[in-house]
């Protein structure tokens, strides 16, 4: 009786698939070779020329920040006091064995550049997941069940957000006391409403749709719902701002060194030694541009990946 | 794991004492709506006193304008919402203020379709984990057997098996209510919600799926409640209709009595407002007044009674029951007169 159906109805199904089916790419996937869903995944982002240029530098940043030690010319605290303020090896006055320059206590811009990747990926990395991770799951909660839980949530993240960012870091920071570690859970804190507010707007959205309904009707649990169902229909938004989120945890982190409550000295930080040299841009312009470059290199490369990781994991920009 | 899912689909059979699959008693539900700060909290009633039987392998028909309370109905029989009042009883038994677990089982043999299949099946899932869901909450089957069993399932809705690694997006729409109809079946479930399946499809394609719910059916003997408002569909499909006014019924019986000589005069309406081709097919057109009347002030009386045109007295202050008139159930107090024409 089935193999009735089975006639039948294939062939409907056939003709509603005609055309579909002279296409090469579609032909492919109906001889029933379903591809790893990595590789499908990889040749939806390759296609993005910038995502792939920035998980390029983004690599190569990685690189320099696990192998510091053997990449950077000279310790990164070492001060060379005949060399200071000295320029770029390619400027005229410059010296090749200090290729971007010293600063105004003569250490090496180069390598203090080169660790100071590590300090700033380490600043969004854990930023980044610690904010995510609790935005997730509180601004899943709000969305998901409504009522006093969601007043509860969302009134407290309005007073965080009510407060300047800046102040509420640093007074997160006179609380827990200076320092890099302290910096981060202050920063953290900060962007955790962004994360949360964002979560809950695609959570709402997503609630209403037909697809959660019926999975609830299956008999899903609220977990399964949450997590599995909702969850995963929401993550494109979150992708970006998390990209965007490591360049603003990079700039707060810099923002806390510059008022003494972040990374302390000689500590090789992008911000603060952007900060640190502030007094001296008139006269020597690399002991800015560098670490400035750095650090605007560093976010338009997660942004551009961020772009490409959204088009890549969205099914419906797929074909 | 339950006995009744291992196989792909089976023969339901009727309950041993030949009574209803599901039946509804005095069925109602009311909403609390919120007016703001100075006013009073509102209750709509979506749902007042809607009894009906559905038996196995058959299909009821609800019609009925938008906001008549066909999905509540829906949303009921689902069992995602509970009753204000009244009974709900599938398999004889009765779940309106069964606790959780008693309606977790229950929840697995009433399925439903949804209208919308771009909205109803999840865009980052491939066809086939949205075919095993189910089986992954409700059963211990392995990961094999559920994807065996739905590869089974697609081939049983007239999908090729070979497209399950697929995501929805790739299907057309006629192929995704394939896929939604699937879905309901995998628990092997007494009753299949249909909340306008076919509405959102085009013409040619609503007929294959039409054809699929009827053939499916025919084989395994599920019951349908199904939802439109669309009058053909409703006649190529329906063994029973029921017409539902704010929330109440109007008219309910067999298809064939309903269609060819309603007695109430909402059911009249409606069936004039169905395009005929033929100039000597169409009945005299009695053309409804005004708009549906807010659910959160129905009006006194027979609900209806501010639209009809064979209004008397007594409509406006005594609320008709259903009665039997001429083999079916008609909530009217001159339904006699409808039918003989006097009035």
């Amino acid at each position: 009786m089935v193999d009735q159906y089975k006639q039948a109805n294939v062939a409907e199904a056939a003709a509603d698939h005609a055309a579909e089916v002279a296409e090469a790419h579609e032909a492919a996937t109906i001889a029933g070779t379903p591809r790893h869903p990595l590789a499908e995944f990889w040749e939806y982002f390759t296609e993005n020329k910038g995502a792939l240029a920035g998980l390029l530098f983004i690599g190569v940043l990685l690189v320099t920040a696990l192998f510091a030690p053997w990449i950077a010319p000279h310790s990164p605290i070492e001060q060379y006091r005949d060399a200071l303020l000295l320029p770029p090896a390619f400027v005229e006055g410059g010296n090749w064995s200090y290729p971007l320059g010293t600063d105004d206590v003569g250490r090496d811009i180069f390598s203090r550049i080169i660790w100071g990747s590590r300090l700033s990926l380490l600043v969004g990395v854990i930023v980044v997941t610690l904010s995510l991770a609790a935005g997730i799951v509180l601004g899943l909660s709000a969305g998901y069940f409504r009522g006093w839980v969601d007043v509860a949530i969302m009134r407290l993240m309005d007073i965080m957000l009510a407060i300047p960012s800046l102040l509420l870091a640093i007074a997160v920071v006179a609380i827990l006391g200076p320092g890099l570690e302290n910096a981060i859970v202050a920063i953290a804190i900060v962007v955790l409403p962004h994360y949360v507010r964002l979560t809950r707007a695609a959570v709402i959205t997503e609630s209403s749709k037909d697809y959660v309904t019926s999975s609830r009707i299956a008999g899903a649990s609220n977990s399964r719902l949450m997590f599995n169902t909702i969850l995963p229909n929401c993550m494109a938004p979150l992708i970006v701002q998390a990209t965007l989120g490591f360049s603003t945890a990079i700039l707060d982190a810099a923002a806390l060194g510059f008022l003494g409550l972040g990374a302390q000295p000689p500590t090789p930080e992008w911000g603060s030694m952007l900060a640190d040299s502030l007094q001296f841009v008139q006269r020597a312009w690399w002991v800015v541009t560098f670490p400035g470059l750095a650090i605007l290199l560093t976010v338009l490369a997660f942004n551009l990946m961020g772009d490409g990781l959204r088009d890549a994991l969205d099914p419906k920009m797929k074909r | 794991m339950t006995d009744a899912v291992v196989t792909p689909l089976q023969k339901i059979e009727a309950p041993a004492d030949g009574g209803p699959l599901l039946e509804a008693r005095g069925l109602t539900k009311h909403y609390k709506v919120q007016r703001g700060m100075f006013q009073e909290d509102a209750t709509v009633r979506a749902l007042d006193g809607v009894s009906f039987a559905l038996h196995a392998g058959r299909t009821l028909a609800v019609v009925g304008e938008s906001g008549c309370g066909k999905s509540t109905l829906a949303r009921q029989v689902t069992l995602i919402e509970q009753p204000t009042a009244g009974e709900f009883l599938l398999e004889g038994e009765n779940l309106a203020g069964a606790p959780a677990d008693k309606l977790k089982q229950a929840r697995t043999k009433v399925q439903i379709v949804f209208q919308d299949p771009y909205g109803s099946l999840n865009p980052r899932k491939k066809v086939l984990s949205i075919l095993e869901e189910p089986l992954v909450i409700n059963t211990k089957m392995s990961q094999e057997e559920r994807r065996d069993r739905a590869r089974e399932m697609m081939r049983v809705v007239g999908l090729r098996p070979e497209f399950a690694a697929r995501y929805p997006h790739m299907f057309s729409g006629g192929q995704r209510q394939r896929i939604a109809i699937a879905r309901a079946l995998m628990l092997n479930p007494r009753v299949v919600v249909a909340d306008e399946p076919v509405s959102a499809l085009d013409v040619s394609v609503q007929a294959q799926v039409l054809n699929l719910l009827m053939d499916l059916q025919e084989e395994f003997g599920v019951a349908y409640l199904f939802i439109s408002h669309d009058l053909s569909v409703v006649r190529h499909i329906a063994d029973d209709v029921m017409v539902m006014y704010l929330g109440m019924v109007a008219e309910h019986g067999p298809k064939d009595a309903i269609f060819d000589n309603p007695a109430h005069p909402y059911t009249r309406a409606l069936m004039a407002s169905t395009p005929k081709i033929n100039a000597s097919d169409r009945a005299k057109k009695v053309p409804l007044k005004g708009e549906l009347p807010s659910p959160l002030n129905p009006p006194s009386g027979c609900r209806f009674h501010t639209r009809c045109p064979y209004v008397i007295d007594r409509c406006r202050t005594e609320v008709p029951a259903v009665r039997d008139v001429a083999g079916r159930g008609v909530a009217c107090h001159r339904a006699e007169d409808v039918l003989a024409g006097t009035a």
